[in-house]
């Protein structure tokens, strides 16, 4: 329980600061956007209804949705500044969660800026007009002064919504202080979940304070609580930003993964044997599965792990089954082809849809494949995860050996495990890595047909880095390296429901037992 | 000094004012006088360019106005109305240096200039510190009218400037203003409904009905037998009015 809330302070300042540099960011450009934008639609109806229905729309889509719908909007942007200038930006991280952030900040702002700004005093503007102010004048000396309470009431609410919009900035591939709650839901670490969600909270109500001082400062007319409100957010905003000023600047490696235990201990490991070689390197996490090719392809991420029969049937679009050795092959020589990309090799274990039992009952039954499996088929009963039933490789697996259950049965996959274990089940659809067919004592059922396509674990480079010797000589090392038992072995550490380890500490005890290289903690 | 021709205001297909001509010489005190919705406030509006004509001409000092920039011809013109429209966020001395600032003018004739004008409409100078929502009505429009003349103006725009205030302050600002007006030779223009206010105060009455001009003529030419109906009607309630009071006044008092 201590290692992981140390483990949770060991980070802090960096996420912290990063999730205040992004909010901070889109909230100064959600400001200089939308409160001009709310004197042009005070100041004219053709403006103001537009205005304010495109960013009552924008707040509709859910936030999480219009982060996710930045990227491949500003890949394809990078794409095209890339032929026309030779120039392409990052699509990955920092700007689409700027601009959607930006955006979801607008209407607070719009809309109290719009209301402050025509709720004025007519008498007051009617003077100001006929003392011959022009319209700037007036809004400037007037109109503006007169609104500033509810303008800032607005910005107040935007500073809240951003500050906890910008969680979501984490699956995108921006660290934010989400990376806590991403990271806690997918390992069951509810430690990192609970810090993430108040530490985010803490930073809002902080935030709401101080602006909320200087709104009651203006309102009433108290120059000092203004200065103290914004000395107070001026401090605590350096505060948090400054370790960013110390971090190592320059290219540093970025090494990508997606959104399960085992892909964050892969990439602790990837990571620290980079950093053994003194490299800087940052981590991307919880990508989701197409971002991450995706982003290694644009060269994003330098490195990650994927598993062939993912790549086969999403990038290459195939769905034959030629066997391993062949799938490995062309998929190594179509990706260079494609998209420039380097796969670095196996890392020996498979991460593959499979069937599985208890060891005891399969040897009563004398079960050892799932060709020995079809002919009892008839009496036992399936549980399979929610998406399994309705996948390709099921179908593929039915057809092959003409399994017919007694039963049926999709469960949450902690639930079909307890199924299993109380003979609920007698078979359940496992992934071939995961911890707990050691722990339960389980045996994966062998495929001689070939129905299930291979998912070798495999490294994957990004085009830019296949001549970098210092990357390529780090990684090398793996290939081959990881037995599935060792995989699974991590993986339960991580994955179980008591004395859990940090996919780093898995990382590191994975390191010592496939006894290759010296990672640091 | 101002001179307005065939003067024409259309809203919704419906004429609101015009045509209307009338030539105000310099030093007159003119009242608009008429019910609601007659066109008088309409009227005054387009003279400093707060509501623009759809026809006619306006020539204020001989220009015309549209040779420069409207909110230009209002810095040389005073303007006072019934809201008065202090701004609430400056205190009183920040509100009648408002003219003045937008004129130019330098800090410490800003500043004497301020005092002066809060002698000027009889208020006292440690008024200059407070906010408008520390004073009292009659004391806010005593401040609009400074700020009105503050930077200058030789003319004065005013729309129904008495109207929210109590009779006995009405007519103390009333007449302190007429004397106002003479001091500084102003020529002013004031919109009024109140009949007695117009022939109290005014050198010339202009009666407006439907946008037009119904009569135009010293107070005296109106009480006398005038011609119009509807003008005879209207003097027909002050004059009544004064004649009891001034016999209550004659009558051999009891007791």
């Amino acid at each position: 329980m201590d290692d992981r809330w140390a483990a949770a302070w060991r980070v802090a300042p960096d996420y912290l600061a990063q999730h205040v540099l992004l909010s901070v960011s889109a909230l100064a450009l959600g400001v200089a956007i939308s409160l001009p934008l709310a004197v042009a639609a005070s100041r004219n109806a053709a403006v103001r209804w537009p205005s304010l229905f495109g960013a009552s729309l924008i707040q509709t889509i859910p936030s999480l949705a219009l982060l996710a719908l930045f990227y491949p909007l500003l890949l394809a942007l990078s794409a095209l500044g890339k032929t026309w200038f030779g120039h392409g930006f990052q699509a990955l991280g920092f700007l689409p969660s700027l601009l959607a952030l930006t955006l979801y900040s607008m209407l607070p702002i719009l809309r109290n800026g719009v209301a402050g700004i025509m709720g004025v005093d007519h008498a007051a503007v009617e003077a100001a007009r006929g003392m011959g102010m022009t319209s700037l004048q007036r809004l400037i000396r007037v109109e503006l002064p007169l609104a500033a309470p509810v303008i800032m009431a607005g910005i107040r609410t935007a500073a809240v919504w951003t500050i906890g919009a910008a969680t979501l900035a984490t699956p995108v591939g921006q660290t934010s202080l989400g990376n806590y709650i991403f990271l806690g839901l997918q390992t069951e670490n509810w430690v990192f979940v609970l810090f993430g969600c108040g530490a985010s909270a803490g930073l809002a109500l902080c935030t709401d304070q101080l602006l909320g001082l200087i709104e009651s400062g203006l309102t009433q007319r108290r120059p000092w609580r203004m200065w103290v409100g914004g000395a107070g957010l001026l401090v605590g905003a350096l505060a948090a930003l400054s370790p960013l000023a110390s971090a190592t600047v320059g290219r540093s490696y970025v090494v990508g993964s997606k959104n399960f235990s085992e892909q964050s201990i892969l990439s602790e490991l990837m990571a620290s044997r980079l950093e053994a070689t003194g490299a800087h390197v940052q981590q991307k996490q919880d990508l989701g599965s197409a971002t991450a090719y995706r982003a290694l392809a644009a060269g994003e991420i330098d490195a990650y792990v994927d598993y062939t029969g993912t790549l086969w049937t999403n990038v290459l679009d195939r769905r034959d089954n030629p066997g391993r050795a062949v799938v490995l092959r062309e998929l190594t020589s179509n990706l260079k082809r494609r998209d420039g990309v380097m796969l670095l090799g196996p890392i020996g274990f498979e991460n593959a849809y499979a069937l599985a039992m208890r060891a005891d009952r399969a040897k009563a039954l004398g079960i050892v494949t799932i060709a020995d499996l079809a002919a009892h088929a008839a009496d036992l009963n399936l549980g399979s995860d929610l998406e399994f039933l309705s996948r390709p490789e099921w179908t593929a697996l039915r057809n092959a050996y003409g399994l017919r259950f007694r039963k049926e049965t999709s469960y949450q996959p902690t639930f079909m495990y307890r199924a299993l274990a109380d003979g609920e089940a007698d078979v359940i659809s496992a992934f071939s890595s995961d911890g707990r067919i050691a722990a339960d004592h389980l045996i994966v059922l062998g495929d001689p047909r070939e129905a299930l396509p291979p998912y070798d674990a495999v490294i994957l480079v990004s085009p830019a880095r296949v001549e970098d010797s210092r990357l390529l000589g780090a990684l090398r090392p793996l290939v081959g390296a990881i037995p599935v038992a060792a995989m699974r072995a991590a993986n339960y550490t991580v994955d179980r429901d008591t004395d859990k380890l940090t996919p780093a500490q898995a990382a590191a005890d994975l390191a010592r037992r496939i006894g290759s290289g010296q990672p640091k903690q | 000094m101002i001179e307005l021709t065939d003067l024409t205001k259309i809203y919704g297909g419906r004429r609101a004012v015009g045509p209307l001509s009338l030539t105000i010489p310099k030093g007159q005190f003119v009242a608009l006088l008429g019910g609601s919705g007659c066109g008088k406030t309409t009227t005054l509006k387009m003279i400093n360019g707060l509501i623009t004509p759809d026809g006619g001409a306006v020539k204020v000092g001989g220009a015309p106005a549209g040779e420069e920039p409207p909110h230009l011809l209002r810095r040389r013109i005073g303007y006072v109305f019934q809201e008065v429209g202090l701004f609430p966020h400056m205190t009183i001395d920040e509100n009648i240096a408002v003219g003045p600032k937008l004129a130019g003018w330098e800090r410490p004739r800003i500043t004497s200039r301020t005092q002066e004008l809060l002698d000027l409409v009889a208020l006292p100078n440690e008024l200059g510190e407070r906010l408008p929502s520390g004073l009292s009505g009659g004391q806010r429009q005593r401040v609009g009218m400074a700020r009105a003349l503050a930077a200058g103006p030789r003319i004065m725009l005013m729309d129904e400037p008495f109207g929210a205030l109590d009779p006995i302050t009405r007519d103390d600002l009333g007449r302190d203003y007429r004397m106002l007006h003479d001091r500084l030779g102003l020529t002013s223009v004031m919109v009024t409904h109140d009949v007695m206010e117009a022939l109290l105060l005014a050198d010339r009455i202009v009666v407006l009905d439907k946008g037009a001009i119904l009569a135009d003529g010293s107070p005296g030419e109106l009480l006398a037998d005038y011609p119009d109906p509807i003008v005879r009607s209207l003097m027909e309630t002050p004059r009544r009015q004064a004649e009891r009071v001034e016999a209550l006044i004659r009558a051999p008092r009891h007791g």
